[in-house]
Parts: C-alpha cells; sequence; structure tokens
C-alpha cells in the first residue's frame, strides 16, 4: 500500500460518490413513453423479427396485462408507472460496427471511463466482450476463436434472425412468458440481450462476458439472455453491470435462461453495481431480475453474484434439479447502504434422484438499508437422496439498518437431507481489538473482516471479477464503517 | 349457511343472552367486527400458507352445546396427573365442571373466567389484562367475542405455587360436531412461581373444532413453567393461541407436546417487554397417519440484554404433515440480545411432509441470533452399531428417535409429567423401552 494511509482510504471513501455516474451524450433512436401492443410490435419490427417471435411477445403482452405487480417482498417503493416509459432506445447510428475504428469515439470514451478497454481486454484479459450499450449490441470480440470452436455468442437478435431454430426451442422454456409479472413484461418488451450456445462436448476456452447499461434518461432496460450448454459442455460467463447516475427511478427488468444439457456445466458470475440512489435515498435503479437454469442428467448450474449497487433489488437466482445427479449452486453477497433495499435469494427445485444443492448466502447492510434473503429448497416425492445445505449469514452495521431471513423448507422424501443455518451478527469488538493491537486501525480492520466474511463467495467468482469485487465491496460501504 | 355466517347469527343471540353491563361488551362487539371482516383465514395468507382449514371448516359445528353432560372421574381419571396433587380447573364441553375440579382463592386465585368477568371485584384486574397482548386476528377476535369461560388465574407477589395447575378440557361428544372457544387469563405477579398443565382431550368420535386464547402475564421475577399435552383423538382439532407479555427478569418456558389430533395449529407468541427475559419455547411433535401439525412461533424481542431459546423437534410417518414457522422479530432497542432457534426434523415414509421455514427479521446490530433447520433420516451408523449389540431393528429406531426427541424432554421439571410423556413416546414409537428417566 506504501504511502496509501487509513486516512487517505476514509477521505477516499467518504469523499467517493457513484464512481460511474456519468452520462453519455450520444444521438439515440428512442420511442414515445408508454406501453400498447403497437409498441411491442413496433419493438419487435424494429428488431427484424420473424413473424412467430411478434406473436410470442404479443402473447406475453397479453398475459401481463392481467397481472397485478407482486407486493410479497420485503421491500417499498413507489412503484413504476408502466405507460411512463420508453421501451425501446437504441444509439443513434444504425450500421453495424466492423472494427473498434468505427465506433462513436464517445461510446469508446464511456468505456474508457468504466474501465474498461476494448483493445487492450483483447489482449490482456481473453475476455470475448459482447456489450450492451442501452439496447443494442454495438461490438464483439473474439467471434473468431469462438467460431472456431462452434461456439454461438452473439446478440439474441441476431440470433433470433440467424439460428431461430434454438431460440424458438428454448427460449421462455425455463421461464415461461407467463412466469411472472416483470417477466411476462420483459418477454413483451425485450430489447436485447445476450445469446449463448456452446455445442456439444466443447469447453468453452474463455470467460464469455458482458457489461450493460442503462443510459438513455427514462428508458427502462429489459436484457434477454439465453445461455445453452449442449451435452458434455462447459461455459463461464459474466454479467456485470453499471450505470449512470440519475434522479429519476429507472427499471430493470432482465429475464435469464440457463440451459444445461446432459453433463453440461454453466458458471453464471454477476457483479451488480447499477445506481444506488444518493445519500438522502433519492433515486437509484429498480432491478426485478427472473434468473433460472435447469439442469439435465449430471448437469450443473452455478451462479454466483456480487449485489451491490440498485435502490431496490428483487432478484432470485434459482435452478431445476431435473435430471438425476444434477448440481446446483448459489454463492452470494449482498451489500446494502443508505437506503437501499435488497430482497433476493435463491430456489432450488429437487426433482431428480442424488441431487445436490448448496446456497451460501452473506448479507451485509449498513446505512439504512434492508436486507434480506429468500430463498426455497423443494425435494419432490421423487427426488430420493436429494441433499442441499444452505447457510445464510448476515452482518449488520450500526442500528438503523435491518437483516432479515425467510428460508423456505418444504421437504416431500424420507430421503431428503437438508440444513439450514443462519446466522446474524455484528463485528464482534474483540476481533476488531485483535486487529487494532496488531497495528492494523478500525477502518482497515473493519475492511479486512468484511473481506474475510464474503471470502467464500469472492473466492467462487473468475479472477477478473474478485478483484473488481473486493472494490465495489469497500466502495459500497463508503461511510458506514467505524 | 357457512360456519361462518352461522357464528355471526350465533353472536347476535349470545349477545341477547350475556348481561349488557359486562365489562369486556365492548370489546366483544368490536373483536366480532374484526372476525366479520377477516373471516377465517386462507392458504393465500403468508402465516396459513401451509395449512388450510378448508377441510375443518365443512362441518356443521354446533357454536354452544345444548345439554350439559356429566363424566364419572374413573372414565378420565387416566388423563390427569393423578400420582400428585394438584389444582385442577376442568370443563366438560365448554362448561365448568365443578365435581371434577379443585381450585382455590387462599392467598391466590386459581378459579374461572366467568366469575372473574362477572364479579365487581376482580374488576380492576380485567380491565388492566383481558385481551391486552392478543392479537387482533381474525381467530382471537373470533374467541374474545365469544369468551365467556376459561380458567383465571392470578398470582400475587412472592407467591410459589406448590402445586402444578391443570387445565383440563374434555369433549364428550354430546353434539356431533362442536366448536369451542375457550379463553384462559393468567397473571404471575412479582417473583411468583407456577407450573400450569394444559389438555385437551375428546372422549369421541365426534368433531370438535377448539380455538382456545390464552394470555399469560408474567411480572418482574416471575417464574412460568407451562406443558402443552396435545394427544387427541383423530377426531379432535386444535387451535391454540398463547400471547405471552413477559416484564424485566421473568423466565416463560412453555413445552408443547403434539402426538396426536387431526389438526393442530399453535399459534405461540411471546412479546418482551421488559430487560434480562428468558423465553423457552420447546416442543417435540411425533405424528402418523393423516395428522397435521404446525407450530407457529413469534419472539418479539422489544428490550434490551434478553435471551431466547426455542428447540422443535418433529418425527413424521405415513401421510403427516409437519409445519414449522418460526419467527424471532428483533427491535431496534434490543441490543445485546441472544435468539437461539432450532428445528429438527426427521421423515420415516415417503408420504409424510415437512415444510419448514425458521425467519429472522432483525433491526439491531449488536446481537447474536441463529437459526438451524434440518431435515434427515436416522443415522445409519449409530442404527448398525445399535444393531451389532443385539438390539432388534425396532427397538434400536425407538431408542434413536427417543434420543432425538430427549433434549427437549429432559427440560420437564415436574417428574411425574416427565414419566407421563415418556410413556407417550413409546407408546407412539410403538415399543416398550424398558427404562425410565
Amino acid at each position: 500500500m506504501g504511502k496509501f494511509t487509513e486516512d487517505d482510504l476514509k477521505k477516499e471513501l467518504e469523499t467517493k460518490e457513484y464512481e460511474y455516474g456519468f452520462y453519455t451524450d450520444i444521438e439515440s433512436d428512442t420511442f414515445p413513453v408508454g406501453l400498447n401492443e403497437d409498441i411491442v410490435r413496433a419493438i419487435s419490427l424494429k428488431k427484424e423479427e420473424p413473424e412467430w417471435m411478434t406473436e410470442w411477445r404479443l402473447e406475453a403482452f397479453k398475459a401481463w396485462k392481467e397481472m397485478i405487480e407482486p407486493e410479497w417482498a420485503n421491500v417499498t417503493y413507489e412503484k413504476p408507472n408502466f405507460q411512463n416509459i420508453s421501451y425501446y432506445s437504441a444509439p443513434g447510428s444504425k450500421k453495424k460496427y466492423e472494427s473498434l475504428e468505427d465506433v462513436d469515439p464517445e461510446l469508446l470514451e464511456t468505456f474508457n471511463k468504466l474501465g474498461i478497454s476494448l483493445d487492450e481486454q483483447k489482449k490482456l484479459t481473453g475476455v470475448a466482450v459482447d456489450i450492451v450499450m442501452d439496447s443494442v449490441s454495438v461490438a464483439t470480440t473474439f467471434k473468431k476463436t469462438l467460431s472456431e470452436k462452434g461456439i454461438i455468442f452473439c446478440s439474441i437478435s441476431e440470433a433470433i434472425q440467424k439460428h431461430p431454430e434454438l431460440v424458438k426451442k428454448y427460449i421462455g422454456s425455463v421461464v415461461p412468458q407467463k412466469d411472472n409479472f416483470y417477466a411476462a413484461l420483459n418477454s413483451a418488451v425485450f430489447s436485447d440481450g445476450s445469446f449463448c450456445y456452446i455445442p456439444k462436448g466443447v469447453r468453452c476456452p474463455m470467460e464469455l462476458s458482458t457489461y450493460f447499461r442503462i443510459n438513455q434518461a427514462g428508458t427502462g432496460q429489459f436484457e434477454r439472455t439465453l445461455v445453452i450448454a449442449d451435452e458434455g459442455s462447459y461455459v463461464s460467463y459474466l454479467e456485470g453491470c453499471t450505470a449512470p447516475s440519475r434522479d429519476e427511478n429507472q427499471l430493470h427488468a432482465a429475464v435469464v435462461e440457463l440451459i444445461a444439457l446432459d453433463d453440461a456445466e454453466i458458471k453464471y458470475s454477476t457483479v451488480q453495481n447499477w445506481y444506488p440512489g444518493g445519500k438522502d435515498g433519492k433515486g437509484g435503479v429498480f432491478n426485478f431480475v427472473t434468473k433460472r437454469g435447469i439442469c439435465e442428467k449430471n448437469a450443473k448450474i452455478s451462479w454466483t453474484q456480487v449485489e451491490t449497487g440498485s435502490a431496490v433489488t428483487w432478484k432470485y437466482p434459482s435452478c431445476v434439479l431435473k435430471g438425476d445427479n444434477s448440481i446446483g449452486e448459489f454463492y452470494s453477497i449482498a451489500v446494502t447502504n443508505n437506503y437501499q433495499q435488497a430482497d433476493t435469494g435463491t430456489k432450488m427445485i429437487h426433482l431428480g434422484k442424488n441431487t445436490r444443492s448448496t446456497i451460501i448466502s452473506k448479507g451485509i447492510s449498513a446505512g439504512k438499508s434492508q436486507n434480506s434473503y429468500r430463498g426455497l429448497v423443494k425435494i419432490s416425492p421423487r427426488a430420493d437422496n436429494a441433499r442441499n445445505f444452505s447457510q445464510c449469514d448476515s452482518l449488520l452495521m450500526g442500528n438503523n439498518c435491518g437483516a432479515h431471513t425467510f428460508p423456505y423448507i418444504e421437504a416431500n422424501n424420507k430421503s431428503a437431507k437438508v440444513e439450514h443455518e443462519a446466522t446474524t451478527s455484528k463485528i464482534g469488538e474483540d476481533q476488531i481489538f485483535y486487529c487494532n493491537q496488531r497495528g492494523i486501525d478500525t477502518e482497515k480492520a473493519i475492511a479486512l473482516i468484511v473481506n474475510g466474511f464474503s471470502k467464500e463467495v469472492l473466492n467462487k467468482l473468475p479472477m477478473e471479477f474478485a478483484v473488481e469485487a473486493q472494490k465495489l465491496l469497500e466502495i459500497s460501504l463508503e461511510g458506514s464503517v467505524g | 349457511m357457512s360456519l361462518k355466517e352461522k357464528i355471526l347469527s350465533s353472536y347476535l343471540a349470545f349477545e341477547d343472552y350475556l348481561e349488557d353491563d359486562s365489562p369486556i361488551h365492548d370489546l366483544r362487539n368490536k373483536a366480532i367486527k374484526t372476525f366479520e371482516s377477516h373471516g377465517f383465514p386462507s392458504k393465500k395468507e403468508e402465516a396459513w400458507k401451509y395449512t388450510s382449514l378448508n377441510a375443518l371448516l365443512k362441518e356443521d359445528y354446533s357454536i354452544f352445546p345444548k345439554k350439559e353432560t356429566t363424566i364419572e372421574f374413573k372414565e378420565v381419571r387416566k388423563y390427569f396427573l393423578h400420582e400428585i396433587d394438584t389444582f385442577k380447573i376442568v370443563f366438560v364441553d365448554g362448561v365448568y365442571s365443578s365435581f371434577l375440579s379443585s381450585t382455590t382463592h387462599d392467598g391466590m386465585d386459581i378459579c374461572l373466567l366467568s366469575a372473574a368477568l362477572s364479579k365487581d371485584k376482580y374488576k380492576p384486574v380485567i380491565e388492566t389484562y383481558f385481551n391486552k397482548v392478543a392479537k387482533e386476528d381474525s381467530l382471537t377476535s373470533l374467541n374474545t367475542a365469544f369468551a365467556k369461560e376459561g380458567a383465571y388465574i392470578y398470582i400475587p407477589k412472592h407467591k410459589e405455587v406448590q402445586k402444578p395447575v391443570e387445565i383440563i378440557n374434555f369433549y364428550t361428544g354430546s353434539e356431533t360436531a362442536l366448536m369451542l372457544q375457550p379463553r384462559n387469563l393468567i397473571i404471575v405477579g412479582e417473583n411468583a412461581h407456577i407450573q400450569i398443565i394444559e389438555r385437551h382431550q375428546s372422549l369421541s368420535e365426534n368433531a370438535v373444532l377448539t380455538n382456545s386464547v390464552t394470555e399469560i402475564f408474567t411480572e418482574k421475577r416471575a417464574f412460568v413453567d407451562y406443558y402443552k399435552i396435545q394427544n387427541d383423538l383423530p377426531s379432535a382439532s386444535l387451535i391454540d393461541n398463547t400471547y405471552i407479555k413477559q416484564e424485566r427478569d421473568s423466565v416463560c418456558s412453555v413445552h408443547t407436546f403434539s402426538f396426536g389430533g387431526k389438526l393442530i395449529r399453535n399459534n405461540l407468541n411471546f412479546y418482551q417487554y421488559g430487560e434480562h427475559c428468558n423465553s423457552i419455547l420447546k416442543g417435540v411433535t411425533i405424528l402418523e397417519q393423516k395428522q397435521h401439525v404446525d407450530h407457529n412461533t413469534l419472539v418479539h424481542h422489544i428490550a434490551p440484554n434478553c435471551e431466547s431459546h426455542q428447540d422443535y423437534k418433529g418425527i413424521f410417518d405415513d401421510n403427516s404433515t409437519g409445519v414449522f414457522n418460526g419467527k424471532i422479530l428483533v427491535e431496534k432497542d434490543a441490543q445485546k440480545l441472544d435468539a437461539f432457534q432450532q428445528n429438527n426434523n426427521i421423515l420415516i415414509s415417503d408420504k409424510a411432509t415437512i415444510n419448514s421455514k425458521p425467519q429472522l427479521e432483525i433491526f439491531a446490530d449488536d446481537v447474536r441470533c441463529s437459526h438451524g433447520c434440518t431435515i434427515g433420516q436416522l443415522d445409519d451408523e449409530a442404527m448398525f452399531y445399535l444393531r451389532s449389540r443385539g438390539i432388534g431393528e425396532k427397538e434400536a429406531r425407538a431408542l434413536l428417535m427417543y434420543a432425538f426427541a430427549n433434549n427437549v424432554l429432559e427440560s420437564v421439571k415436574i417428574p411425574e409429567l416427565k414419566k407421563r410423556i415418556n410413556k407417550l413416546i413409546a407408546n407412539k414409537i410403538g415399543v416398550n423401552l424398558g427404562f425410565n428417566l
């Protein structure tokens, strides 16, 4: 660390506002606000989608109109007015970029501020980035290497055109259009997202990664991600997000579907750092996400998430363990500060025999925030020898925040083994004393302890993310420590 | 006519029959309105997600038993803790049976709620305590509306009650289906001690639905030890609503033994208003056939430096269903708290179900709260160990199950009661253990 003392860190943390809160002024093509059948059709038309896709969207829209917004989550917020949102926005220039030089320099500047230099990243990290700037995919790298292996990694609109048979077969197969209010909304109006297909027996040679950004004022972001791992394949997928600072609440309702066929493995990691709202609780992103994966025989899906941003988070990455011997994992760190609210967790649905699942959830609440874990472990009557282990730990900083645990455990099979453990505590005075005694001041000690507390989950992240995530934890807890 | 309508019209008749100057007259009217607007809880409500009352509500219950029935002591002797001397408050079909009871007014009141409600000298007590801690949910309100009989216990300061108190409700089956609303009020004064055993027992195959409400007030340094024995016939259902308000340094423990009955729902609520309170909630549930038991507990920590311990064990066979829904709610000021909650379950049959939902809601930072929940089977290695020493399979299983339930049993403080429960468990597992603890 050298001359960078704890005082400097403290100062930095105190003065540090949302780092990535800037707004890029790019000419863009935005739809009028409001949602009706015409808008849904228009989005579909704009994306040059085939007839079946338009119908699929309309079906979802019809279902959505009948649904009411869920209220069971342990969060309070002003409900967004769905007629006051523009459902489509794309960066102005229509042409597809051939190389980086063609990309709008202002856009490149945005990425530089985010710390992603495309060229650098190409060479150094070996990560193929499919960047979603607002809703249109503008640059895709490493396509060549991937295509040699037969891996398809592109935007979902491209996939709809080029690989309709795959999309048609799998879209909505894990998260049906009518699954829930936000999933239905997403199905009707999703503008873009990522699509990934790993062929039989292929091990994806690099971490696939997407960066999402919400950029245009007043546009909701409706991402749709579909990852299919064919028999015996392996893929590690990273998703990271940052969004500009804005006072108006922004809505984000994404759907992620993972399909792991026999013997396949999908590792899906997320770092979520959207604008959490100001210190007074104004603004911030509403993050209502449906993520679910299905495991066939011997398949494995592993979700890892670091949730530090968003004013309101409502997210339950789930695994349906359909095939025998399949494995589901969920590792999560959720940090809330100031007025943030998070209601997050997972569902593990054990359907096949000898299925196993692990849930490790770490919640850290500070300031005036509320942090809830909500999870379901269900062992169906057919799931012989199913095994689950869940651990939910919460750390409270200050007495204006809250930590809540709502685990649901339903067992219908006598051979099931389910264990659930939860603890809530604060950072022990003895732990801090121990550090102080060894010359580590309180501020540092707390950072150290928080890192240790989250280590089990941080370890599960791919290298590139782990470093970023650790830094995010520090930024998120600014001003709450000590 | 649905049961709800029947209840509402019965209330009008009930109100006519009561004298108008009853101190709780307004409370009753308010309560019936609450019930009218909420109705019976449905599975749509989060707290009733896993328990449906629909099947029970189809019966055509009588709200008031038409005739008084008497029973001989020898018929029901086995339901009393007859080995030792106890105070007894006994009701037969909801009506007080002076013949079976043994009450007292000697330095304390162990008597009837109907007496307390009607006599002027109890008026200040009723006004201070009655319906003061009970929640205003629909079932509790239903009970409040019809509250007229139950146990009334008032223990003054520094009094140690020497004998346990038994509160027993018998149902004779004089009606084809009966719905009852017993109401108990228990006030334990400063530094006073009491042990109470509560039991509901049906004597016939006729259906009975009991919606019972018990309010317990433990004053400073008071000590309450409460046992609920639920080993009823498959025709009897029980909704037990218990509310406990604790003042500083008081200790209250409630043991619930659920071995029988058609459907049992225990709503057990602790409210800690004073510092250094200790709340203990323990339960053993052993079910078979189509029985359904739902433990819904709440420990509401309001004051700092308190403790709570919950330990519920369940063994489920055949088509039985067990539900555990435990909630620890910690207010902002309840610092330096130690709260613990544990729920262990064993499923013996493939058709048995367990739904467990241990919840923590915490708003204070300097607390130690933890909960654990497990679902599993008897340990194969332990079985093997016992078998290799020549213990038969059935006995070995029984021994292990017994051991599983034992740490709840251990804390039963009345030796005769412990022996009795031991026997009940042995019966339930269907084996003679050949030893007594």
